[in-house]
């Protein structure tokens, strides 16, 4: 049928039709906030990282030790058996150089988000993370990370509460 | 196996362009009227219509499935409306086919549509929040990381080079060059071109990439016996399979999409097929970056692991190749409206097996092909098999 | 004749005003362990599809589909996501079932509405971007015009309405699972601020957080696995033009072609006498009015006075909401649906306990997607 169909139809506009307002348009800007809960497991390791720690759960059916955390283990479909303080350090799993914005400007300094298994979970698990104190052109996968904590004053329970990870030797 | 036969009897699509000026539900339309009219149906034929769409975020439309719903022939119809990220283009499909399957339905519309440009200043934004809103998002990531992410685990497993990724991207444009609703085809691009792209988050580079893009795509399925009075080629409906990954993807080793190879058997086991590289003629799985199609390849047992980059470089998948992959020119040559991207690949199966592709028609008589889609945090496969005769 | 199919799990949490204590991850685990527990099946091993039931701006997450699999047992198996009312995602289950592919699916549908911080912008976000968001005004003005033209061309009154109100929530007060039973009188809600006239405040169903899992198996299954497997009889689903200045602003014409595809599966030609009771979405008050018409349980006009009589009380002659509907348990969101569907099973089931209708066989649940669309879907269920 494609080869019988000469014209499809859809029309291509230019980002000039729409500067030059040659194209009718209209805008809306959603106001769409939202206050999740944290839940338990979540809840838990928040506050964990406010106290500088990183915490997991484990599984006693399928001997995983995981993070972030959950209730419930999602292989056995059965509650977790019990939270796992792990170290605040692991080894990279896979990492990328990003020089630009989500809106495709280029950034002045590239960020190197990466996976880093955290050690004292099982291996494989990781969490997402950014590296800091690294040429970027070093980073390898199998590369040994610890975290850079903020000083426990600025800790508020988030993510965030770990600047980054940075090589260790 | 018992089930009811379903096949493909219509397909239509739009261009892909980078900003259409039609809306999201004129795109819906266009593609929807031009199915009927590929087989002679009016919308007082549909039973049903079944409509695939991913994220509202670029369409700028909460519950965009009810404000497509007209526009994608749903007045005063059942409308039903599915969502799986990037897997939605070949799931839709997938639930049109349970639709009529199922014995209620007769005929089903399938639509998938995307209008992405609508997210401005750059659809990426609409990217921001499938992270994890409390894990996640504070650290600011963009979609680029996750692809980027995968492709350096999947290059360091196997030892892969930029320059043996690059050929798919090469390979994808160049057949492109062939299809009328292509946005990016480009019959003279080379490696070259691609390795020395710009570097967005490394290792994937411009070239690499498929890029926003608005578009339709709309299939009518019908139950044997309709089908048969409609038209003298249908395309039956093989085998279908889909499933989705753990959202604990950080827990993952992401060389291997295990996900696509659940959906990939759970396709081979209904469509009766056991040596998948021998029984399968065309391949058309989800290339939003080029290694993606390598990755998937594998994961669709098309492709040992590790073996994909090598059975490109060989020329086997190409057009005139043993087993030819993207033959439309993929999402990297035509576009990617997410879920109409996936749709597109199916109707490419569609017009190749019955001999209407054109300049991209696959030499030999091909017999059974596969599309593919992938999405969610890569999480999801979606496969559909279809084959022509019996 | 499809294949039988019954519901032979069901699994719920909430519904209450907040949930603060539980991620909306831990609130859909709760539901699903119960609903498989009762069903008496390991998703791991027997469940063979899931659906679940999402949009992402009720969310707040892009592609809301992502998050779903791990807390209902799911992982790498076949899971999609329906955007649309709970009900769909139950018949999107139900239809797969009669593929023959599959033989035992399970649903899920939630509502974390106390998460969502501007719920009326998200409505707005909803509304067509060119003809109608730019008028700027908060969509309950769609409902303030539906109710007033109902109103006008049945002659049903204000206070019919208040009276759904008054018997929701009163019927609620019977329903443990329900959040907002309350003891209110008629004047209450004529009196209650107005919001977009004729629709008071009293007149909208306050939104609550819950999660609903249910389990539906092929019959062969279903008889091993449940004394009390609930059988599906009938179902149907339609949509209406989305546009708002095409629609029809009397009648649900949504709710009425659902119901007579679902009426014409289960053989149903008087549904008044062939049915039992109903569970109709209540979202604002005239809206159980309204779909009572479309749904022929009586003529356009008659929904009001049979109200005022009480014949859809709980000890009346066709009970409508026994459960308290939505004004009474309170809105969840497109999950609604599949907690009208809920209440239908319990009752079936005998499991309704003090709101317990007696001798029930044959119960209708009808789900609405809410503002800004008219989009509905029914279920039949009979014991």
């Amino acid at each position: 049928m494609t080869a019988k169909i000469k014209e499809f139809p859809g029309v291509g506009l230019r980002e000039s039709d729409f500067t030059e307002r040659k194209v009718l348009f209209t805008e809306w800007k959603p106001d769409a906030r939202y206050a999740w809960d944290a839940g338990i497991a979540i809840g838990r390791y928040l506050a964990a990282l406010k106290e500088g720690r990183i915490i997991g759960v484990r599984c006693h059916h399928c001997r995983r030790t995981v993070v972030p955390p959950r209730i419930f283990c999602e292989w056995c479909f059965r509650p977790m058996d019990e939270w796992v303080y792990l170290e605040d350090h692991g080894v990279v799993n896979t990492f990328s150089i990003c020089y630009v914005r989500w809106d495709m400007e280029r950034l002045e300094e590239p960020l190197i988000p990466a996976v880093i298994e955290i050690a004292g979970a099982s291996k494989g698990m990781g969490i997402l993370h950014l590296l800091g104190e690294v040429d970027p052109q070093e980073v390898k996968i199998g590369m040994k990370v610890k975290a850079v904590w903020k000083p426990a004053a600025e800790r508020i329970g988030a993510i965030t509460d770990i600047r980054y990870f940075k090589p260790i030797k | 196996m018992g089930l009811r036969k379903v096949a493909v009897v219509g397909a239509g699509m739009t261009k892909f362009v980078r900003r259409a000026q039609e809306t999201g539900k004129e795109l819906a339309y266009e593609a929807a009227k031009m199915a009927l009219d590929s087989c002679e149906l009016t919308l007082d034929d549909v039973d049903g219509v079944a409509l695939g769409t991913a994220p509202d975020a670029f369409d700028g439309v909460h519950m965009k499935g009810e404000y497509l719903s007209d526009g994608a022939g749903a007045w005063r119809k059942p409308f039903m409306r599915s969502y799986v990220g990037g897997g939605t283009g070949v799931f839709a499909p997938i639930q049109g086919w349970y639709h009529v399957a199922s014995g209620l339905f007769d005929v089903c519309l399938v639509v998938c549509e995307e209008k992405m440009s609508s997210c401005q200043p750059h659809p990426q934004g609409a990217f921001l929040t499938i992270f994890d809103h409390t894990t996640e998002r504070p650290l600011g990531p963009n979609l680029l990381w996750i692809f980027a992410l995968e492709m350096n685990r999947y290059m360091q497993t196997y030892g892969l080079q930029k320059k043996d990724i690059a050929l798919v991207s090469v390979k994808n444009k160049r057949n492109a060059a062939d299809h009328p609703c292509a946005l990016l085809g480009d019959p003279n691009i080379t490696v070259e071109d691609v390795l020395n792209s710009e570097v967005l988050a490394w290792p994937v580079q411009r070239l690499d990439v498929s890029p926003v893009t608005d578009g339709a795509v709309a299939l009518v399925l019908a139950a044997e016996n309709v089908a048969k009075r409609i038209t003298d080629k249908p395309v039956w409906i093989k085998g279908v399979g889909w499933s989705l990954d753990t959202a604990y993807w950080t827990n993952r080793d992401l060389y291997y999409p295990k996900y696509v190879e659940y959906a990939a058997r759970m396709a081979y086991e209904m469509a009766g097929i056991r040596e998948p590289r021998k029984e399968i003629h065309i391949v058309e799985p989800y290339d939003p970056f080029d290694y993606k199609e390598l990755h998937h390849l594998e994961g669709l047992l098309l492709a040992d692991k590790g073996e994909a980059p090598r059975l490109t470089a060989e020329g086997v998948t190409a057009r005139t190749g043993n087993m030819p992959v993207c033959p439309s020119g993929g999402l990297l040559g035509v576009g990617n409206p997410i879920a109409a991207a996936g749709l597109m690949k199916v109707a490419e199966i569609f017009w190749q097996l019955r001999g209407e592709a054109g300049k991209r028609q696959v030499p030999g008589k091909p017999i059974t092909g596969l599309a593919q889609a992938w999405g969610d945090l890569m999480q999801v496969g979606t496969v559909i098999i279809l084959g022509i005769g019996g | 004749m499809p294949k039988e199919v019954a519901i032979i799990g069901v699994g719920y949490a909430g519904f209450r005003a907040l949930t603060p204590e539980v991620s909306y991850k831990e609130f859909m685990y709760e539901a699903a362990v119960k609903a498989y527990e009762d069903a008496g099946v390991d998703p791991r091993r027997d469940i063979e599809s899931f659906v679940t039931v999402a949009e992402d701006f009720t969310e707040g997450t892009s592609i809301f589909d992502e998050y779903v699999p791990d807390q209902l047992g799911a992982v790498l198996k076949p899971v999609h996501t329906i955007s649309g009312e709970g009900l769909h995602g139950f018949i999107a289950a139900y239809l797969q079932i009669l593929t023959g592919a599959m033989d035992i699916v399970a649903v899920e549908a939630h509502s974390k509405a106390s998460n969502i911080l501007t719920p009326d912008e998200i409505m707005a976000f909803a509304m067509d971007p060119v003809y109608n968001r730019p008028l700027r005004a908060n969509p309950h003005f769609i409902a303030g015009l539906e109710m007033n033209r109902y109103l006008c061309e049945t002659g049903a009154t204000r206070e019919q309405c208040a009276l759904v109100v008054a018997k929701n929530k009163h019927n609620a007060l019977y329903n443990p699972l329900a959040a907002y039973g309350a003891s209110i009188a008629v004047e209450d809600v004529l009196e209650s601020e107005m919001v977009s006239y004729p629709l008071s405040r009293l007149d909208m169903s306050p939104r609550a957080d819950g999660a609903i899992v249910m389990v539906l198996a092929a019959r062969e299954r279903a008889e091993e696995l449940s004394d009390i497997p609930i059988w599906i009889r009938g179902v149907g689903w339609c949509n209406d033009s989305f546009s708002l200045e095409n629609r029809d602003w009397t009648n649900a014409i949504y709710a009425a072609r659902a119901a007579e595809m679902a009426y014409r599966m289960a053989g149903i030609r008087t549904p008044w006498q062939e049915l039992d009771f109903a569970e109709i979405d209540d979202t604002f008050s005239y809206k159980e009015l309204q779909h009572m018409e479309a749904l022929r349980l009586c003529r356009p006009g008659e929904a009001g006075l049979l109200v005022e009589d009480g014949a859809t009380e709980i000890g009346g002659e066709f009970p409508v909401n026994p459960s308290g509907g939505s004004l009474g348990m309170g809105h969840l969101l497109d999950a609604s649906g599949l907690a009208r569907l809920l209440e239908v099973v319990l009752q079936l089931r005998g499991e309704a306990g003090q709101h317990q209708l007696p001798d029930v066989e044959t119960g209708l649940a009808f789900g609405w997607r809410g503002l800004p669309t008219t989009s509905g879907a029914a279920v039949i269920l009979s014991n």
